[in-house]
């Protein structure tokens, strides 16, 4: 076998081994319920949930709560399934939090609880002005 | 209402459009022209065209500029990009916020370097600059704005707001103005945001002369000739993407709060895998001559570095990435456009990639383990696997689609810690680089066999090894994957310095390779000490268990701190000072408190500022905000003898609705101590006051306010008052109260009054010591006064504090490899005008 073969060889076997860990270290977009499904099933793998904040009749956002330093918080998440979650966050509650209009949670269930490890938001206006504002002349 | 300025840019952006498709169209001619003749007179033809589209693409650049500059709102591009307060710099900022504005940007360049290629090269003008007028036809397009058969083509940057946003008061009101625009995103505000842009889509536009050249070369057959002239365009694009690409990284860190300077987001990836290649495919130019494997090596790695600049556009823009990544732009609905170019760019080039490949001998022997060529496809070969790892996972959301057309619904989600996923490979990738860029010099510069190979080595190894187990012992390096990388960087740096003596001594001109491989080498020794061993300082292992419902105690990263109170923190003693403004014309911070905003960008001294014991504002005055958004949070910080203050900040901007925390960063020889604010208190928020707590007092008689000493040194009565108007009869009484603070003095001064009768009281309130104070009673007879003090909770913030190692050795690395970079440039550019010159090549 010629060293080129052997060489050509390693890396498509490299090539192969960046496909198979893609496909392996990827993690999915599910609803609670699937991800407590998976907790239960001992599979401790961290997942995405997208999701709203939960408000009541009114809209005001309701479940917030602070630990009492301050450093942690915990809120409830609706799932795209209408599922709500309490989610527990060991950071302090972004600035946008309340703001944003979807929420999407990274993390998994532990004890039959949701703890968070990375929380991404999509704020409505951050990158598009959607409304314009009029002053009284 | 100014129409003509909008279609003014409007008609240029057209015209620069059809232009630079005519321009293409004759030089296209031109080159398949038989008759020199014909050549000749089409060549002028698209050369006068290309100027017409230069001439007009500057002159939308102009129009662009003119609508942010003179505060057109009627147009949307200014009304959500700019806004009045926006200083000139800012408004260059805001020009390429938007997508239509990076196009510009982009086109912009192409132009210039257009220019310049029909300057320097005569030979190559038609088929470079047909390619080059075809790119520009394309990216006008994007920003074209024309409809045509139900299609929207591209997006303007001249639409009037009316058109472009659906609100109620264009309906009773069309010719309605803004009087403002909603600002520049906070984010951008920053030196960085200014020359990072026009840098990297410099570094975009550059990497279309290689490929340009590239694919002319196979249009004409000229299968080796396009190398000399894209070989120094091709290093100047890697130096400028490269530069681009860390000013983003430095941006990030100097702004961002995720702490650090890379992220591995997919905007991020879809620029460092281009810059990979295009790496890749310089080292193959070099080694093309004696290697036809280099040769077609080179061809495809030259032509991918562009493509995939393309696929980063269409990643960032059509906005696919959706979640995956925090700041794509947003979607203006062009996905389609930028597919269907996407794909004619990788068929057309895979075209004429094909039909030469035949023309291409194979190379008759095989290469040599101790050829230079070995090494250097070794290098791009590992250059080009790190990319493939890293466009692979990037790509998720493209997969996700692609399955998702034969109806196959996947739900597959990016990594859940990016940063760990990819360093876990790029590491390695990193070892290997460090490892053959070393090595491959030796290879390169003198013809090796087994007993030279191991004469050259020996002193470079034994070198390596001992400083690196210095540097073990010294600093506790114990990872075992950190202790090879650390051997890689080291030994690629010893090994390339001693290239580097050797060219010293014959030829300086030659060393660009070693100087650049010793400045990557040290970038990756910076990585691996700023990220590997950064610590948080803030980590608060108080053992408390944060929620009994988890099985594991959760390690805290962050430190609230109260104003005032000192805070322990690993060798640090902190205290918040509480929150500070900065102003024209004062040196440093002035206590938020000490002045009262009246309008966006203007305060009013509340007591006189004084800098050094001189007064340089007195109480009344009117002040000017500096970044009248920003808010500077005071922290001290004392170990032993040493102290320092760092002022991380907060940004509001209301009109976008976005809070924007920065850190402030203390730079030290060895490490950088990065401190960020996470959180604090909602200023909109009402304060929450105790019950009231009565004092009585006398005149010059201490008594406690919240553990602070206060006394009562004067009472007396005043004729005038702020906002009230005192009749005949009506009393208004006030009273000083001086409050001793830790730092400072504090004077309080309630009103008590008496109006119509009746008694009112108007309290004062300190808020760096969070209390509230009243005159309640007086007693003239006895002289005596009664006080009511309220107490609230104290300002707090949450912040973190990050200690970053060894993080100037990538800044200065940087800087080595763009020295290095710059030194083979001069290099090859002389090649290139001497072989002109000579008229070997042209």
């Amino acid at each position: 076998m010629k060293k080129s073969h052997i060489f050509g060889i390693v890396v498509i076997a490299a090539a192969i081994m960046v496909i198979i860990s893609t496909a392996g270290d990827a993690s999915t977009y599910v609803g609670f319920d699937d991800a407590r499904a998976m907790a239960e099933d001992g599979d401790s793998k961290k997942i995405h949930v997208v999701g709203q904040l939960k408000k009541d009749a009114h809209g005001e956002i309701v479940g917030i709560q602070d630990s009492p330093n301050k450093l942690a918080f915990s809120f409830v998440l609706v799932d795209n399934n209408n599922e709500e979650q309490r989610v527990y966050f060991n950071e302090p509650m972004p600035a946008d939090f309340l703001r944003s209009e979807q929420v999407v949670v990274v993390g998994n269930f532990q004890n039959d609880h949701f703890l968070a490890s990375k929380i991404l938001m999509k704020c409505p206006s951050k990158y598009q002005e959607e409304t314009i504002e009029v002053n009284d002349v | 209402m100014h129409y003509f300025i909008g279609s003014l840019g409007h008609f240029l952006i057209i015209a620069a459009f059809v232009s630079a498709l005519v321009s293409a169209y004759g030089y296209f001619r031109s080159v398949q022209s038989t008759e020199i003749a014909d050549k000749d007179s089409w060549m002028r033809f698209a050369r006068i065209a290309f100027w017409v589209h230069g001439g007009s693409a500057l002159g939308v650049v102009a129009t662009l500029f003119t609508i942010i500059n003179r505060g057109y709102f009627e147009y949307h591009y200014a009304y959500s990009h700019s806004s009045t307060v926006l200083p000139v710099y800012y408004q260059i900022s805001a020009f390429w916020e938007g997508q239509e504005g990076s196009f510009l940007l982009w086109i912009f360049w192409n132009v210039i370097l257009g220019f310049v290629l029909i300057r320097t090269n005569k030979f190559w003008e038609a088929p470079v600059m047909a390619i080059f007028a075809i790119v520009q036809g394309f990216l006008l397009s994007m920003i074209l704005g024309v409809v045509l058969f139900n299609l929207k083509i591209g997006s303007s940057p001249f639409i009037l707001l009316r058109d472009a946003m659906d609100a109620p008061i264009f309906k009773t009101s069309p010719d309605f103005i803004p009087e403002d625009g909603s600002g520049l995103n906070p984010l951008l505000q920053n030196y960085w945001m200014v020359i990072h842009p026009p840098t990297l889509f410099l570094g975009f536009a550059t990497t279309l002369i290689p490929f340009a050249y590239c694919i002319a070369g196979l249009w004409l057959g000229k299968f080796k000739e396009w190398i000399r002239p894209a070989l120094p365009w091709s290093l100047f694009s890697a130096v400028v993407l490269g530069v681009g690409i860390l000013m983003g990284g430095y941006w990030a860190y100097e702004t961002l709060n995720f702490g650090g300077y890379w992220n591995w987001d997919p905007v991020e990836n879809a620029v460092y895998v281009p810059w990979l290649v295009l790496i890749a495919a310089i080292h193959t130019m070099i080694a093309f001559k004696k290697s036809t494997t280099a040769l077609k090596s080179a061809i495809i790695l030259a032509v991918s570095a562009f493509l995939l600049i393309v696929y980063s556009t269409f990643l960032t823009r059509s906005g696919i990435l959706g979640d995956s990544s925090v700041h794509s732009f947003t979607d203006l609905g062009l996905s389609g456009q930028l597919l269907v170019y996407l794909l004619a760019f990788v068929l057309g080039a895979l075209f004429l990639i094909i039909r030469s490949w035949k023309k291409l001998e194979s190379d008759e022997q095989e290469v040599s383990t101790y050829s230079r060529e070995f090494w250097i496809f070794m290098g791009a070969t590992v250059l080009c696997l790190m990319g493939f790892q890293v466009i692979i996972p990037t790509s998720i959301p493209v997969w996700n689609a692609l399955v998702g057309l034969v109806g196959i619904d996947s739900n597959m989600a990016p990594p859940v810690d990016q940063v760990e996923y990819y360093t876990q490979y790029q590491l390695w990738g990193g070892v290997l680089i460090a490892l053959l860029s070393g090595t491959g010099q030796f290879f390169w510069w003198n013809k090796m066999d087994k007993t030279k190979l191991k004469d050259a080595l020996l002193l470079p190894i034994v070198l390596t090894l001992a400083i690196t187990a210095a540097i073990i012992i010294l600093f506790k390096v114990q990872n075992i994957t950190y202790i090879l990388v650390l051997t890689a960087g080291t030994y690629s740096i010893i090994a390339n310095a001693k290239i580097l003596l050797n060219r010293w001594k014959t030829n300086i001109n030659l060393s660009g390779g070693a100087i650049s491989h010793i400045g990557i080498a040290m970038m990756l020794l910076g990585v691996l000490f700023s990220s590997g061993y950064s610590k948080i300082v803030s980590l608060n292992q108080t053992g408390l268990v944060w929620s009994k419902e988890f099985p594991d105690e959760v390690n805290q990263k962050n430190l609230l701190l109260f104003q005032n109170e000192d805070r322990q923190m690993g060798e640090y003693s902190l205290n918040y000072k509480g929150t500070r403004k900065r102003i024209e014309g004062f040196p440093g911070y002035v206590n938020i408190h000490d002045i009262n905003q009246i309008n966006e960008t203007q305060a009013i001294a509340g007591v006189d500022l004084s800098s050094d014991e001189e007064v340089v504002f007195h109480q009344g005055d009117t002040l000017t905000l500096i970044t009248p958004e920003t808010s500077y949070f005071e922290i001290a910080y004392t170990k032993e003898e040493t102290s320092f203050d760092l002022y991380p900040t907060v940004q509001i901007n209301e009109k976008m609705n976005m809070t924007v925390f920065s850190p402030d960063i203390k730079r030290k020889l060895g490490f950088d101590l990065y401190t960020h604010v996470r959180t604090f208190p909602d200023p909109d928020q009402e304060t929450d006051w105790s019950e009231t707590e009565i004092i009585t007092t006398q005149l010059d008689e201490p008594f406690f306010v919240n553990d602070f000493v206060a006394t009562l040194e004067k009472v007396q009565r005043v004729t005038e008052l702020d906002g009230l108007t005192l009749g005949e009869g009506d009393v208004a009484i006030k009273a000083d109260i001086r409050v001793k603070g830790s730092d400072r003095d504090y004077l309080a001064e309630p009103y008590y009054i008496i109006k119509d009768n009746q008694a009112g009281l108007l309290s004062d309130i300190i808020h760096d010591l969070g209390v509230k104070l009243t005159i309640t009673e007086i007693d003239p007879k006895s002289n005596s006064f009664k006080i009511g003090v309220n107490k609230t909770q104290k300002d707090w913030v949450i912040l973190e504090a990050v200690e970053k190692p060894m993080i100037n050795v990538l800044w200065i690395g940087t800087l080595v490899m763009v020295i290095g970079f710059i030194i083979a440039i001069t290099r090859r550019y002389g090649e290139f005008v001497k072989m002109k010159e000579k008229g070997l090549e042209s």
